[in-house]
């Protein structure tokens, strides 16, 4: 398929742009281009074109299972794309007077309420654009929480090795030092390991919990006591929230601060689709440290407090993602207290059914009931047939299926990590299933076979080594 | 240089004494083999000081970074330049292409030799 740049025609045109409706403002000479800006010249009948060319070459949650461990692909529901797109929201700007933006203030106020309730938080801000973003957000909230208070020596961040890549990136991006502790024989948080890092230099806990074996960390509670006894703080990663909406909450179990991922666990567009959104809440005693401004309420309105002298600052641009918090917004109050926990208890019982049913086959790593996701192993089978893990997610693709995420989390070789989500049907679970079984039969039988795949799309294996070797990453026309 | 020379460490780099008060620090065939085709090695700079059981280097696969672990206390005074623009070669031989010398080696990890290294790879299995 051609670039858009390659079906450049000159002096071809296009009018999707109104007439210029403001006085028309040249710029100083010095600060003009000299060379022309290069940008494709075609009819707006090849323009369509060219993007329903590419949306038919894409796969997302719309053209079938997505079952991206750890991603929550759920599907997005329509209406928060209508309740986003209300003039009210849509066609305002994020620099007008505070009382001409009331009801969008108000929004924000409905779903930091809300989403506190859900996470047993005190405070949110919804600034960071995403998860990571997010985290480091949150880090740096805990980082001037000890320097506000003259603990300058905590200068260390327990993450276990189980935990999302981002974690121990977040804790260097703050010039903190990330200390790994090895999983136990269970998968889960090793106390006694713990309990041997920490200790005056300890200045937090990251933890995603159920963690990410899709398991519940039950120790918890000892787990954040051990954490605040040393002085430290303790982080809840919500990547994986969406096992525990409703059911329980991080507040409770001794978080002092977590992140949420709009974009997975409250149904807005994830994965090319975006933008995020990663707003972080708080206890009332880091409220002091979140980003400027924070909304509030102020006589029978809202307003926006820039006055905040203890803030860590601006994490973004205005208030973040503002049209995917309303996203989240109508999907919160769409499901509402029960529709929340049900959302939940059909995640977990997914996953459920899938890790049994593919347990006839695959071997499940740390097999016990799962939360709403969980983790196979391909190791016996690359041993006997020499069948990665990656090849059985490519030839899932000629099924029609989008892999789950592969090599993740690092303590298990091999890995496919499986979250069904909870708005697959039965049917598509039962089809998957179907596939995953054949793919084990294909694997046994006709190993050598499964190697090319996928066979049926645009383009088929690519070769990860060498575009991670020689990378090109620029066009050159 | 021969096989049986070579100690092991369980995060699985190997230490090898060249006799000439340097040691050199590479990965086991198993490692490369476990962690696929390598795309980018990072090493440390001669001079560094290397800690046992600190990690001081990591390797890049298709599929994930992973820390190389000092088996030894010392000082870095060689990397293998080789692996920085070609670490293909750490697939193709993990033993013949060390990734930093040590010398003033002061500590050891707990170490093993090959036959120890391989049981112990059998029962992680």
């Amino acid at each position: 398929m051609k670039l858009i740049f390659e079906k450049s025609v000159p002096g071809r045109r296009l009018s999707l742009l109104p007439d210029c409706d403001v006085p028309v403002c040249k710029l100083p000479e010095s600060l003009r281009r000299t060379t022309p800006i290069g940008l494709p010249e075609m009819s707006e009948n090849e323009l369509s074109r060219h993007y329903s060319a590419l949306e038919r070459r894409s796969f997302g949650v719309n053209n079938g299972f997505y079952p991206l461990g750890s991603c929550t692909m759920k599907y997005n529901p329509r209406i928060n794309d209508e309740m986003s797109a209300l003039p009210g929201f849509a066609d305002i700007h994020p620099l007008q007077p505070v009382h001409t933006v009331q009801g969008a203030l108000e929004a924000l106020a409905l779903a930091e309420q809300l989403l506190c309730e859900i996470t047993g938080m005190d405070h949110m801000t919804f600034q960071p654009a995403a998860g990571a973003h997010g985290e480091l957000t949150g880090i740096l909230l805990i980082k001037r929480y000890h320097a506000e208070r003259g603990d300058t020596e905590r200068t260390e961040i327990i993450v276990p090795d189980s935990a999302h890549g981002t974690n121990p990136a977040t804790v260097s991006m703050t010039g903190m030092t990330a200390v790994s502790i090895e999983s136990g024989p269970d998968g889960r948080v090793d106390l006694d390991k713990l309990k041997a890092v920490v200790g005056p230099k300890t200045a937090g806990l990251m933890l995603t919990n159920p963690n990410t074996l899709g398991l519940f960390e039950k120790d918890i509670l000892e787990i954040t006591d051990i954490i605040h006894k040393a002085g430290g703080l303790v982080y809840y990663d919500g990547a994986n929230l969406n096992a525990i909406m409703g059911i329980a909450r991080p507040g409770d179990m001794g978080f002092d601060c977590v992140h949420l991922n709009l974009h997975k666990t409250f149904s807005t567009p994830h994965g090319g689709g975006g933008p995020g959104s990663g707003p972080v809440g708080c206890k009332d005693f880091l409220a002091p440290y979140l980003p400027r401004p924070v909304v509030e309420k102020e006589g029978e309105g809202y307003t926006l407090d820039y006055e905040r002298p203890l803030s860590i600052g601006r994490i973004k641009t205005f208030y973040g993602n503002f049209a995917i918090v309303l996203r989240a917004l109508t999907y919160v109050l769409t499901l509402g207290r029960e529709g929340i926990k049900e959302a939940s208890t059909q995640a977990v019982l997914n996953a459920n059914y899938m890790r049994k049913k593919l347990s006839e086959c695959y071997d499940i790593a740390y097999d016990y009931t799962c939360m709403h996701e969980f983790v196979m192993t391909l190791s016996g089978l690359k041993k006997e047939k020499g069948i990665t893990a990656a090849d059985i997610a490519k030839a899932l693709i000629d099924r029609g299926i989008h892999p789950p995420t592969m090599y993740f989390p690092l303590i298990v070789p091999e890995a496919l990590m499986i979250e069904p989500v909870e708005t697959e049907s039965k049917e598509t679970m039962d089809e998957a299933i179907e596939a995953l079984l054949d793919i084990y039969k294909v694997a046994c039988a006709d190993p050598e076979s499964l190697h090319a795949a996928p066979l049926t799309t645009p383009v088929g294996r690519v070769d990860e080594t060498a575009a991670a070797r020689h990378p090109k990453l620029r066009y050159e026309g | 240089m021969g096989k049986s020379e070579r100690l092991y460490a369980k995060s699985h780099e190997w230490l090898l004494d060249l006799g000439d008060g340097t040691f050199a620090v590479g990965i086991s065939d198993h490692a490369q083999s476990e962690l696929g085709d390598l795309v980018f090695v990072n090493l440390p700079e001669v001079g560094d000081q290397a800690v046992a059981g600190e990690p001081i280097a990591d390797v890049e696969s298709v599929k994930a970074v992973s820390d190389i672990y000092s088996p030894a206390t010392g000082t870095v005074v060689a990397i293998n330049e080789l692996l920085l623009d070609t670490p293909e070669a750490l697939n193709e031989n993990a033993l013949e292409n060390y990734l930093f010398k040590l010398s003033d080696v002061t500590e050891r990890s707990e170490l093993m030799d090959l036959a120890a290294y391989e049981q112990y790879v059998k029962e992680e299995a």
